[in-house]
């Protein structure tokens, strides 16, 4: 009679504790889950904020999908019959050269930076018409080690922090009529600092809509 | 004002000039140098085109403080080229010009574009001499010139 009693309780304790074992198990899995959700919520968060960066015309301008740069903060084609070239840099006789220099020349009003160049086209940020493609497009497109010039995350902060051209839209110098050219929605401080979170979110993607 | 050691067409010229006045007004009011010509003066139209360091360049939007070391060559020396020999003797054979007065600039681009593609396509040619406006027209002629130049360099 002991006995059975016993084995009943024993039976009971590991009952109770393999109930507790299996709940809290499934409750970290719950809660793993939500931190892992809140972790790409910011990350997309921070996301749309890079993106309102890239799709300005400081730097969208020179992202094109056409044969051509674009200027202007209404993102016309570039004058001059300017063409991308071979390398992104204009053709012989009418290279991006032949007019931009290595700094913006203020008295002029021609934008200048080093190495001036076209984005090549497995980075453009726009379509055929010149519309800018989509958030979840753009985020396909710059994650895609195909097309980025082989970043990973941490190459795409880097490139966001210290790239010479990226840095040219925070000092893109005056227009012919002596005013500044407009600047990205977000400092470069800020911008850095939202490609860094979404960099350690894993840089996640949102959907098409 | 400042001071610059500019090196044009080989020679060491010093000039005298305000920092942001381009480079086309410190050749032709400085250095008298009147073959570069001024057309529109936002490098729209080509006609004030030189060779800053080979690459041809607008001078009317160029300010001399941004010259630098590199060297400058104009229409005043390209004869001394072997290319731009050869270009300036097709551009006579073919009787490009007819006001003249955007072709200094024209010869300019013409020799940086065979410097660089000595066997251009039609392609090749529009697209380089795409920025190189001529009011009267003598895009043909032109086209000519450069192909008969592009035979004489081979």
């Amino acid at each position: 009679m002991h006995h059975r009693a016993a084995g009943f309780l024993l039976s009971a304790f590991f009952c109770t504790f393999g109930a507790w074992m299996i709940f809290s198990g499934a409750s970290g899995q719950a809660g793993d889950a939500g931190r892992s959700a809140d972790a790409r919520a910011q990350g997309l968060a921070a996301w749309e904020q890079v993106y309102s960066v890239l799709t300005h015309p400081r730097c969208i301008n020179c992202h094109t999908a056409t044969n051509y740069p674009q200027q202007g903060d209404d993102r016309h084609r570039h004058v001059a019959n300017v063409v991308r070239g071979p390398d992104g840099k204009g053709v012989p006789g009418l290279n991006c050269a032949s007019c931009h220099q290595e700094t913006n020349a203020d008295s002029t009003g021609v934008p200048g930076g080093h190495n001036w160049h076209l984005a090549p086209l497995s980075m453009k940020w726009q379509d055929q018409n010149d519309k800018p493609l989509s958030s979840a497009a753009v985020c396909r497109a710059i994650t895609d080690r195909s097309k980025n010039n082989n970043l990973d995350g941490r190459g795409l902060l880097k490139h966001h922090e210290e790239e010479a051209l990226v840095h040219w839209a925070w000092q893109p110098g005056q227009r012919r009529d002596g005013t500044m050219r407009t600047l990205p929605p977000l400092t470069h401080a800020e911008f850095v600092a939202a490609t860094r979170r979404w960099v350690e979110a894993g840089t996640p993607c949102p959907s098409e809509k | 004002m400042a001071t610059y050691q500019l090196n044009v067409n080989g020679e060491r010229r010093e000039v005298t000039a305000d920092p942001s006045t381009p480079l086309l007004w410190v050749l032709r009011e400085d250095l008298k140098m009147t073959g570069t010509k001024f057309g529109c003066g936002v490098s729209a139209c080509g006609a004030c085109t030189v060779h800053v360091a080979g690459v041809a360049t607008r001078s009317c939007i160029l300010p001399v403080s941004l010259v630098g070391e590199r060297p400058v060559v104009t229409i005043e020396a390209i004869g001394q080229d072997p290319v731009g020999r050869v270009v300036q003797d097709a551009w006579v054979e073919k009787d490009v010009v007819q006001c003249g007065y955007c072709q200094s600039g024209q010869i300019m681009c013409a020799v940086a574009l065979l410097k660089n593609t000595p066997k251009p396509t039609d392609a090749n040619i529009e697209e380089s001499m795409g920025g190189n406006i001529c009011r009267c027209g003598t895009y043909v002629r032109i086209r000519e010139a450069i192909k008969t130049a592009a035979q004489r360099l081979k």
